[in-house]
């Protein structure tokens, strides 16, 4: 005679990538090695960004880079063209970075001799904000060409990042690009957000956001 | 999209509360999912009829639970849905506004036969 019952679950279905990541964290944190997760949509400039930030940063602090692609190596190259130990993770078509593959890519960093960890996740202004790394920063690179609307239009991504870099202000006076109202939409998501409009290319703005990404570092490695 | 890892998440813990409750059959789940959560009933639903073959939860029931977004407002309190186009506060115009609910994405309960 079978009988039919309901359990109780009240299980987030995404636990076991949020368990991972703290993993990821404790295994960071055991290290005293600081990560920082950027995020972006396709062409916002991210690996031109992250390139000229570790440019700026590589002689201060001991970094690493772990670059997240669909299939092909060509942002892991030129991160590895700076000079810094890069690990490419190839997802295999998939939309996004996930604590699992993050782990596995720190078994292929030296974590005792590294002071920061620039992670590059997968271009794409949606799934990523449902899967955290573990990172300790969660960087938000938008760009003029998108449009000012982004942050109406992805809420979750702009919720849940400690910073948004805004690039390609170069491009501004080519573009109908609503400065106040993407700000608005910013201070809406996230009220007080850390926000440097710049360009990577020319430099515009640049100083501001290394400075306060190695106050970030230094300040994490003076806290133990 | 990346309904197929959280197919797969859906799939293990549902097959975890299956043997723990000595199910012989799962036969029915139901979701809990915001509408901020960047879900797909029918994605889900289309890998989990693949996933869950030869399992003991194939076939078994997806029913949604929808719960719409729901918006706070910091200056003046109010309460309001989002309504497609607009975060501000529909009272006071303010910006300042926090998600309160629509972001959940969870299993709430199995239905079994035992």
């Amino acid at each position: 005679m079978s009988t039919t019952q309901t359990v109780p679950v009240v299980e987030n279905i995404l636990k076991a990538n949020d368990q991972l990541a703290q993993t990821n964290r404790a295994l960071l944190d055991a290290h005293r090695t600081f990560a920082v997760n950027f995020m972006a949509s396709p062409g916002a400039g991210k690996t031109t960004l992250i390139v000229r930030t570790i440019h700026t940063l590589k002689d201060r602090y001991r970094l690493a880079g772990i670059d997240g692609d669909i299939a092909t190596t060509l942002d892991a190259d030129r991160i590895a063209a700076t000079g810094i130990p890069a690990v490419q993770i190839n997802t295999g078509g998939a939309c996004h970075l996930d604590a699992v593959m993050v782990h596995n890519a720190l078994a292929q960093v030296d974590l005792a001799n590294t002071d920061a960890i620039i992670i590059e996740n997968v271009g794409n202004l949606i799934c990523p904000a449902s899967f955290p790394l573990g990172a300790h920063l969660n960087v938000l690179i938008a760009s003029v060409p998108e449009g000012a609307d982004k942050p109406y239009k992805y809420p979750p991504m702009y919720r849940g990042v400690q910073a948004v870099v805004l690039n390609k202000i170069d491009l501004l006076p080519y573009f109908d690009f609503d400065l106040a109202y993407f700000r608005r939409g910013v201070e809406a998501l996230n009220p007080g957000l850390a926000f440097f409009p710049l360009s990577a290319k020319t430099g515009e703005g640049f100083d501001a956001w290394v400075q306060w990404l190695a106050g970030q570092i230094s300040d994490y490695a003076s806290q133990k | 999209m990346h309904e197929l890892p959280v197919v797969e998440n859906l799939l293990n813990i549902t097959l975890d509360h299956a043997r723990r409750a000595q199910a012989r059959r799962v036969l029915a789940l139901n979701l809990v999912i915001g509408q901020m959560s960047s879900i797909v009933d029918d994605s889900v639903q289309f890998y989990w009829d693949l996933l869950s073959q030869g399992t003991l939860a194939e076939g078994a029931t997806l029913r949604f639970q929808r719960i719409p977004a729901i918006y706070r407002c910091w200056d003046c309190g109010r309460q309001y849905p989002l309504d497609g186009q607009h975060l501000a506060c529909p009272q006071c115009g303010s910006v300042r506004v926090q998600l309160i609910q629509g972001d959940e994405f969870r299993l709430e309960s199995i239905d079994i036969e035992t």
